[in-house]
């Protein structure tokens, strides 16, 4: 079973997962996250509690990206084991994200426009 | 787009019937193969003989199946069995089919209920993950299939289509290519590692890849020990596909995860990000099962008669040299190899394929050859295809030998075997191969020519059989580490050491084998035709004399990655040539050279001389020739000269350089008689030559020179 926790850093949403991505708890992980993505402008999801992580798992990470890509949304990962770095180092999914070793570290990193941020979000009237 | 405008749900997406506690109903026969459908898994299976199909599932790693399901006759279509099986969870699944033959069963039959199949459709396997790693002798089932989830994000990856006489093609191998402590990668041996060495083959300067084989392949297949070192030696090669649809795990860091699909199309979008095509080395003239002595693994148990050629007593015929021959004009393996191809092409965007032992595929099902081999006409004209690159290994090892006469449709190119025994004769000094070295070097109109220059393949060398740099350091085999007493391999090799048979610290030897693998490389990369150079033979590759390493998983076969350093001159020498190549049209050009003046600058397209300009000399003991190219620059529209004259000759020459039209003279690109750098130049930067009307060439040497305007 996975766990989600989530908090506030600045503007970003940083969400903790506890426990195995495969195909059993990847659905239900997919739809928390891509509900919160629609609220959020930045999304950081931390790996530290994910001792491993199936091909299914590395897929919501994708659709994630591809969806974040269309509201105009950053996502970005942390606290990935090694090993499953290197998964998603050979495998090209890396490229898709903004990674880094700490919270802050990303948030560093994300393209974040503070005041954009800031502001209440805006209903879409499309 | 609304989302309520997408299907959702489809009527037929439940369950009718229970088998073995799972909900399934009647599948549908296409795709061959296990399908993700709308709440379950649609299997496909053909079998022309079998009376009874059963779907067995496992849940990964077990060692008994999950469950056994009875596909019931009454889902039977033809004879393909078909069966969607809802509820599944597709990645921790394997499967396998058990068939049951005839009640009566014929002499050609090899169906065994006690056996899992493997699909033929597979696209990942799980037969072993992990490179080099045993599995589990107790496993009564090894050959299980998986699913794979075929969602890559090529993102705006497109293929190249390159022209193919534009290419110059670097035969390598997934795990030799990095698997070398020396390669610093990340993921040694592995997809992941080559896309790491991408930016070494940037700087060489070649534009296509052709990897050996990447099916799912068994190294432990005919795996054995050496009788006098006990070195294990195993099917390092891979020439012995177990799954034609599925990439090799072991050659994938991620194989453990099932990724090895996804991994290698990373592999495949970033060369392609880097100007680079890749080709397949695809062997279906054979399968891993072998002789009546072989394993059932998938086709044999489906349907023997079909898939493999039978003598009429019912063995197996070996026009393949491995035990068994796969049946490709059969309608149904016809099929089953155009649908495999089409797959690699689209779900794996490859740009090629390069068929091993490609005379078989002309054979039909008692081994006799066809004028108009049906499957080889269905891929030259395949829609899905039309953009690949076909080459033909154009023998068999049945003594069929179709270098020129493969049939081609217009559309097939071949490994020339005849342009590298030539040019290695020439090399070496022979007597008597001036004219036929002249006709290679202009990319085999004898043999092309309704074809043009790029039916040629032109190599020197590739996997089987010496590097370069052996070829000028043996006469003769040395294959002990093989363990059949040096009685493997080829032994016409055209191969000359030098003076002495292996390494020496004689500095004459030494540099005459330096200049003698320059002088290959530079005649290689001016010839008509597709240039193919084997990997490593940049850097001076040694296999210690060993023409057949096949078995060799060690560092033996390996790339070794400090000979980028220790022969940093020679990699600089080919990375250059191969840039010169792509600098002048004139050299790649996709027709035969014409010997008539076509374009009007004063020469035609292909000019002979010998020691004097205009007058070569075809005589027996003659060993030098002068290639006059002149043909023009597409961009700029001004001429293009280049003059290559090879001296094979153990003495120099004074040579007289072809007179330019007015206004032009010679500069120097290359000399393999100097030393380094002034061996080859940068491609635009050649040096000017003092006399303009002669030039020293060196004994057994070769010279490129090229015309720039006065200024």
């Amino acid at each position: 079973m996975m766990n989600l926790r989530r908090r506030m850093v600045g503007p970003v949403a940083v969400v903790s997962l506890a426990g195995g991505l495969d195909s059993e708890s990847a659905p239900a992980v997919q739809d928390k996250l891509s509900k919160l993505l629609q609220q959020q402008p930045y999304l950081l999801i931390d790996f530290a509690g994910v001792p491993c992580v199936s091909s299914a798992g590395l897929r919501t990470l994708l659709l994630l990206y591809r969806q974040a890509q269309g509201l105009n949304h950053q996502v970005g990962v942390v606290g990935m084991s090694p090993e499953v770095r290197n998964v998603l180092d050979a495998t090209g999914f890396l490229d898709f994200f903004t990674v880094a070793d700490t919270v802050a570290d990303v948030v560093a990193a994300l393209d974040i426009d503070a005041e954009e941020a800031l502001r209440e979000p805006v209903t879409s009237g499309s | 787009v609304s989302p309520s405008h997408l299907v959702r749900d489809r009527i037929d997406s439940f369950p009718t019937h229970t088998v073995a506690g799972y909900g399934v109903r009647a599948g549908r026969p296409l795709p061959f193969g296990a399908t993700l459908v709308p709440g379950g898994v649609n299997f496909s299976v053909f079998s022309g003989r079998a009376s009874a199909v059963s779907v067995v599932l496992f849940k990964q790693g077990e060692k008994q199946p999950l469950a056994e399901i009875a596909i019931p006759e009454e889902f039977r279509i033809g004879r393909v069995w078909a069966v969607t099986v809802f509820g599944l969870d597709y990645e921790d699944l394997e499967y396998g089919y058990r068939v049951t033959g005839p009640e009566y069963p014929e002499i050609n039959d090899r169906f065994d209920a006690t056996k899992v199949l493997s699909d033929p459709y597979a696209q990942i396997m799980s037969l072993r993950p992990v490179w080099g790693q045993p599995s589990d002798p107790d496993d009564a089932y090894p050959h299980r299939s998986r699913l794979a989830f075929d969602d890559f994000d090529w993102e705006d990856d497109a293929p190249l289509r390159i022209p193919s006489n534009e290419l110059v093609v670097y035969e390598t191998h997934v795990r030799g290519f990095t698997r070398h402590p020396s390669s610093g990668v990340t993921n040694p041996g592995t997809y992941a590692g080559l896309v790491e060495k991408i930016p070494y083959l940037q700087e060489l300067g070649i534009n296509c890849i052709e990897l050996l084989p990447i099916f799912e392949f068994d190294e432990f297949g005919d795996s054995r020990l050496n009788q006098d070192t006990g070195e294990l030696l195993l099917n390092y090669w891979g020439y012995n596909t177990v799954s034609f649809f599925a990439p090799k795990a072991g050659y994938a860091a991620t194989g453990r995860f099932g990724m090895q699909g996804d991994e290698l199309k990373h592999l495949v979008k970033k060369l392609h990000k880097a100007g680079i095509e890749i080709i397949l080395d695809v062997v279906f003239n054979h399968t891993a099962e072998g002789n009546e002595m072989g394993p059932s693994i998938s086709f044999r148990g489906l349907d023997n008669s079909t898939y493999y050629m039978m003598t009429p007593d019912g063995y197996y015929y070996n026009f393949s040299g491995t035990g068994n021959t796969f049946n490709s004009n059969n309608p149904v393996v016809r099929d089953f190899i155009v649908s495999c191809l089409r797959f690699w092409a689209s779900q794996y965007h490859i740009d090629g394929f390069r068929f091993d032992l490609a005379a078989i595929m002309d054979r039909d099902e008692h081994g006799v050859p066809l004028d108009n081999p049906p499957l080889l006409e269905a891929l030259a004209h395949d829609p899905v295809l039309r953009d690949c690159k076909l080459i033909a290994e154009a023998w068999d090892a049945g003594g069929l030998y179709q270098v020129g006469s493969f049939p081609n449709y217009r559309r097939w190119s071949e490994w020339n075997g005849k342009y590298r025994d030539t040019v290695r004769r020439f090399l070496k000094g022979d007597e008597g191969v001036l004219g036929d070295f002249a006709t290679r070097m202009v990319g085999s109109p004898d043999l092309y020519k309704h074809r043009g220059a790029r039916a040629s393949i032109n190599f020197l060398t590739c996997h089987d059989g010496f590097t370069l740099a052996d070829t000028v350091a043996y006469n003769d085999k040395h294959n002990e580490a093989n363990g059949e007493d040096n009685r493997d391999g080829a032994n016409d090799n055209n191969s000359w050491n030098s003076g002495w048979e292996g390494p020496t610290d004689d500095p004459e030897v030494n540099r005459l084998r330096a200049r003698q693998i320059r002088n290959g490389l530079l005649l290689l990369l001016t010839s008509r035709g597709i240039p193919m150079i084997l990997s490593g033979d940049e850097v001076g590759k040694t296999q210690h004399g060993n023409n057949n390493a096949y078995c060799h998983d060690t560092e033996l076969a390996w790339f070794d990655w400090t000979q980028t350093e220790t022969n940093a001159d020679l990699l600089r020498f080919t990375s250059n040539v191969v840039r010169f190549r792509a600098a002048h049209p004139v050299l790649h050009g996709a027709h035969h050279p014409n010997s008539i003046d076509a374009t009007d600058c004063g020469h035609p397209e292909i000019s002979w001389h010998g020691v004097r300009a205009w007058e070569p000399d075809w005589s027996p003991g003659s060993r030098l020739l002068g290639m006059m190219w002149c043909g023009h620059h597409i961009e700029n529209g001004s001429p293009d000269y280049v003059y290559v004259v090879a001296n094979t000759h153990w003495e120099g020459h004074d040579v007289q350089l072809p007179p330019l039209e007015e206004g032009w003279h010679w500069r120097r690109f290359a000399d393999t008689s100097l030393d380094s750098p002034a061996d080859a130049c940068e491609p635009g930067a050649e040096t000017p030559v003092t006399n303009p009307e002669n030039y020293q060439v060196g004994p057994r040497s070769v010279a490129v020179m090229v015309g720039y305007r006065d200024a």
